[in-house]
């Protein structure tokens, strides 16, 4: 196991600049998710790593130790793709051995790293079929049991479960969590999945556009999204954002909606008065029917077992409510909402967040 | 979808009448080929003759020099397949497997291979060959053929690389394999069913080209089964018997390889009408 | 573990210099061999073939090699053999590519539905295109001499002929012979490309236009055709070209004759060079062909993009 450190890593197909100095340390151990909207050079980044692309410019340290030039055979790392790419012509327990053969490794050591990664992953009555005779769920199984017997000093996953369905890729979202704890390997794992995402990470990266957008813990990410990407893409329903107007003027300062409604804000903020903003608030903070509230229409009410989701219309600003009342299946037409201050949102003009002045 | 009952029998009948019409030479062929001589004649067109005989085989294969031109074709057929599979397994991956500079141009020049009438190399063929000392041999051949029969081989290949997803090589390189160990225990073992198309193919082009082993071979000591056939079709012509008994000969092989192939028939002449 | 350590100690394989000129040249190693024997063996000669056209060159005479201009032209523009082969080759292709596309059509159409027995059916119809061209020549050539064939009588016997004689002694209908051999040998690879592209068309299509209310004919017309254009039109321009050189069956079943009446220009090509040695002419006549034949792609190709255009 070991540490990745990504420097200032460009990566140009041709004239086209895929990633624009991508810089990333991976501490020993950790899981690492990359997440980001399909397209946005993920999965060139994990190939940088892997060894399959080469960087236009830029290092990647494997264990501290520049890999550039080394072969992907060199850097001892591990991948599951996303269409698992399974030897079609060897068996499971074939496939799995594979790399371990090709170091020529003892038989009985062979044996024992097959036999136990099978047990990990509960594929011991499947070690004599070939790919073909196994269902999706399973050859993931394989893919990643090919990846563990090797011990290598990092993971690397590449959309590893979207081939799954919705059930099976939660309980394999859960495995994957299991063995990290077990294995303790440092993982790269890219999804598009912001749920992945969340549930999996030490640490998530969001990237957009072949730029790291933030890094930072699930929360961290969901709490205090650095930018307006960030915001929208993590979570779901996504943040409401409302375009106003900073206000410093009155005794607290606020956001002025486009049609003139005030919205307070807790303490003041590093703005100019009257500087253009984008307010952001989740579904799951507004508060619905409070004592003095905006006047809202209900649009729509969306019940998802779980809780319930309400589009409504604030002024005609489209919005979307969350919430885990189920006597607002019934809600009439019309509700009142509030914008608690302090899950107040605030992005600036280039879309990064504003903090609280202090 | 519901098809009527005349419809279904109309299908079979005109799936009949094809069988008649592809498989009717052929059974003449054999047919003619196992009439004892006495009843070529009386019985011309008898549906299967009274009495079978294996007689023309055997005088074939003891008195004339067929075996001499069986070996011949059967050297050059084979080792023409072979050769033209490694060439073009090696240019296939490469246009499977590579973007470099002037791809489109090797693409583009292999296609005219296809374009032009090979009959206009006959004689300069011909006039390079004569002082390599390569008229009337099979290396001659051999040589011309390959050359023939590389562009298309080049482009089935291709196809059957293409069918096979990138991420296989990429997962063996991250195994531990070299590029070489990737393309020799992962790759080729998948293109095998390929492989054994594209020698089929070229094995049965080259066991049935006449026109250049006509001009390039004079004699019967390189001479393929066509070029002995036909010779012996104009010195000979009027024992049919024979002449079928050694035509089955011929189609032999070539049938054995089809049934070897026919399975990857549609995807391998798919390639070819597409690309070339 | 012992593993992993092992090889995080053993130096790194370094890309050196050698190595990434090693990976640039890769692909150019991959292809060489078969791009040089291509170049020897195909491009060369087509040079050299053009140039013998301007000179005279014939292998019995060691007097010649001689530049000769434009003179082998200017024979080609009277050679009235040059003409009738010309009218031939028309009437060759024209025919083969016809009567091979229509019954390769019919095959694949029959072929595409499922039955018992489909795959063996299927390599049965398909065994003639294996079967080596200058066999095929001399099989029909054999069935259609009344001494050992039985077409001469059937045919008879169906009042299309007078008397049961051998067509390809017959100046009027000799090119029937070579035509037939063709059609019968040519017709699985119009029927394997066809059933190819008829099983890429997805068979929802065909659902959703039933259960529109189409008919089997509006299925053809509307879902089958349209789909197969693009194959059908490659496939007979590809073919037209190809048959047009084809010489193969007609050297061996009439060798031109009778009369000449069934030569066409790629065997008057080889007719030229194998018998009469004349490597000048031959070289001629064949630059004309491949002129011609350029000009066809050409107009084919014109015709596409003026139809594509107006489509
Ligand atoms: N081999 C390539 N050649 C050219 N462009 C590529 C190549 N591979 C990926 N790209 C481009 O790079 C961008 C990032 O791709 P990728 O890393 O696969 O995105 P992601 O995995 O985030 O969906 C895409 O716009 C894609 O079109
Ligand atoms: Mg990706």
């Amino acid at each position: 196991m070991a540490s990745i450190d990504i420097d200032n890593v460009r990566k140009n197909y041709g004239a086209v600049p895929v990633l624009h100095g991508v810089d990333l340390t991976i501490k020993d151990g950790e899981f690492i998710v990359l997440v980001g909207p399909s397209g946005c050079g993920k999965s060139t980044l994990l190939r940088t790593v892997a060894g399959l692309e080469e960087v236009s410019s830029g290092e990647i340290r494997i264990g501290g130790a520049r890999v550039n030039e080394r072969h992907p055979k060199d850097r001892d790392i591990a991948m599951v793709f996303q269409s698992y790419a399974l030897y079609p012509h060897m068996n499971v327990a074939e496939n799995m051995s594979y790399s371990l053969r090709l170091r020529r490794a003892a038989k009985e050591r062979i044996a024992s790293a097959v036999s136990n990664a099978a047990g990990k992953l509960g594929l011991e009555p499947l070690l004599e079929r070939r790919p073909k005779a196994l269902s999706g769920g399973q050859r993931q199984r394989v893919a990643m049991g090919r990846a563990i017997v090797r011990q290598p000093k990092a993971f690397l996953f590449d959309e590893p479960l979207s081939n799954l369905d919705a059930r099976l890729r939660e309980q394999m979202r859960a495995e994957i969590k299991t063995l990290h704890r077990d294995l303790g390997a440092t993982s790269i794992y890219v999804t598009h999945d912001q749920i992945e995402a969340m549930t999996l990470a030490d640490r998530v990266v969001a990237m957009h556009g072949g730029i790291v957008q933030q890094v930072g813990s699930p929360l961290e990410l969901y709490d205090r999204p650095a930018n307006l990407f960030v915001a929208s893409f993590i979570g779901s329903p996504a943040m409401n954002l409302l375009k106003g107007t900073y206000d410093a003027s009155g005794a607290e300062a606020g956001i002025v909606l486009p049609d003139g409604t005030r919205i307070a804000l807790s303490g003041p903020y590093a703005l100019q008065s009257g500087t253009e903003v984008t307010l952001g608030i989740r579904p799951e903070h507004v508060v619905l029917s409070p004592i003095d509230g905006l006047p809202a229409r209900v649009s729509l009410v969306e019940p998802t077992g779980f809780g319930i989701i309400l589009h409504l219309s604030v002024h005609d600003l489209p919005l979307i409510a969350f919430t885990l009342d189920r006597t607002r299946l019934q809600s009439g037409p019309t509700t009142a909402i509030a914008f608690p201050p302090e899950h107040l949102h605030l992005f600036d003009g280039a879309g990064n967040r504003v903090v609280r002045a202090n | 979808m519901r098809v009527s009952f005349l419809g279904t029998v109309f299908h079979r009948l005109a799936i009949l009448a094809y069988l008649l019409f592809a498989l009717f030479p052929l059974f003449w062929l054999v047919k003619v080929s196992v009439t004892p001589n006495d009843l070529l004649y009386s019985e011309g067109i008898r549906l299967w003759p009274s009495r079978t005989s294996f007689e023309h085989f055997r005088f074939v294969l003891e008195n004339s020099a067929f075996p001499l031109f069986f070996r011949n074709s059967l050297i050059v057929a084979t080792s023409t397949a072979v050769i033209v599979t490694v060439l073009a397994s090696l240019a296939g991956y490469a246009f499977s497997r590579f973007a470099f500079r002037g791809r489109a141009w090797l693409v583009a020049l292999m296609l005219l291979t296809q374009m032009f009438p090979l009959v206009m190399l006959v004689a300069p063929i011909f006039k390079m060959l004569t002082p390599l000392g390569l008229t009337n041999s099979l290396t001659g051949l051999v040589i011309v053929y390959t050359a023939f029969n590389v562009p298309f081989a080049t482009f089935l290949m291709q196809s059957f690389f293409d069918g096979i997803p990138k991420e296989l090589e990429e997962a063996a390189k991250i195994d531990g394999a070299t590029q070489f160990m990737a393309f020799r225990q992962i790759i080729l073992p998948l293109t095998l069913p390929g492989i054994a198309a594209t020698l089929g193919f070229v094995f049965t082009a080259a066991w049935s080209e006449l026109l250049f082993a006509l001009m390039l071979i004079s004699g019967n000591a390189a001479a393929t089964f066509p070029v002995g056939l036909l010779s012996f079709v104009s010195k000979f012509s009027v024992d049919f018997g024979q002449m079928m008994a050694a035509g089955v000969l011929a189609l032999i092989p070539a049938c054995l390889f089809f049934l070897l192939i026919q399975r990857y028939l549609v995807q391998g002449l798919t390639a070819g009408a597409v690309k070339g | 573990m012992a593993i992993a350590d092992a090889l995080s100690t053993m130096p790194g394989t370094r890309r050196s210099l050698r190595d990434r000129v090693a990976l640039r040249l890769e692909p150019y190693l991959y292809t060489a061999p078969a791009l040089i024997l291509i170049a020897a063996v195909m491009l060369v000669p087509l040079v050299l073939g053009l140039s013998y056209a301007f000179r005279d060159i014939q292998l019995l005479n060691p007097f010649s090699g001689g530049f000769v201009g434009l003179e082998h032209f200017r024979t080609l523009w009277g050679d009235a053999n040059f003409f009738r082969a010309l009218r031939n080759t028309l009437w060759w292709t024209g025919a083969s590519v016809f009567l091979q596309f229509a019954l390769g059509l019919i095959l694949a159409l029959l072929l595409d539905r499922p039955f018992a027995g489909r795959g063996l059916v299927q390599a049965l119809v398909f065994l003639p295109w294996a079967v080596p061209t200058f066999l095929t020549g001399l099989n029909w050539a054999w069935m259609f001499n009344p001494v050992i064939g039985p077409l001469p009588h059937w045919l008879y016997a169906l009042g299309i002929l007078d008397a049961p004689n051998n067509i390809l002694s017959d100046p009027s209908l000799a090119m029937w012979g070579p035509i037939a051999a063709n059609v019968w040998w040519g017709v699985p690879f119009f029927a394997i490309t066809l059933l190819a592209a008829l099983q890429a068309i997805p068979r929802d299509l065909y659902e959703a236009a039933a259960i529109d209310g189409a008919g089997a004919f509006r299925r053809f017309s509307t879902i089958t055709l349209p789909f197969l254009a693009p194959t059908i039109a490659i496939t007979i321009l590809l073919r037209t070209v190809w048959i047009a050189n084809f010489a193969d069956l007609i050297v061996v079943m009439t060798n031109g004759g009778p009369a000449d009446r069934t030569q066409i220009v790629a065997s008057y090509i080889f007719t030229q060079a194998f018998k009469a040695l004349d490597f000048g002419y031959a070289s001629a006549i064949a630059v004309v062909l491949l002129v011609l034949l350029m000009i066809y792609s050409m107009l084919i190709v014109l015709l596409r993009q003026t139809l594509l255009e107006r489509g």
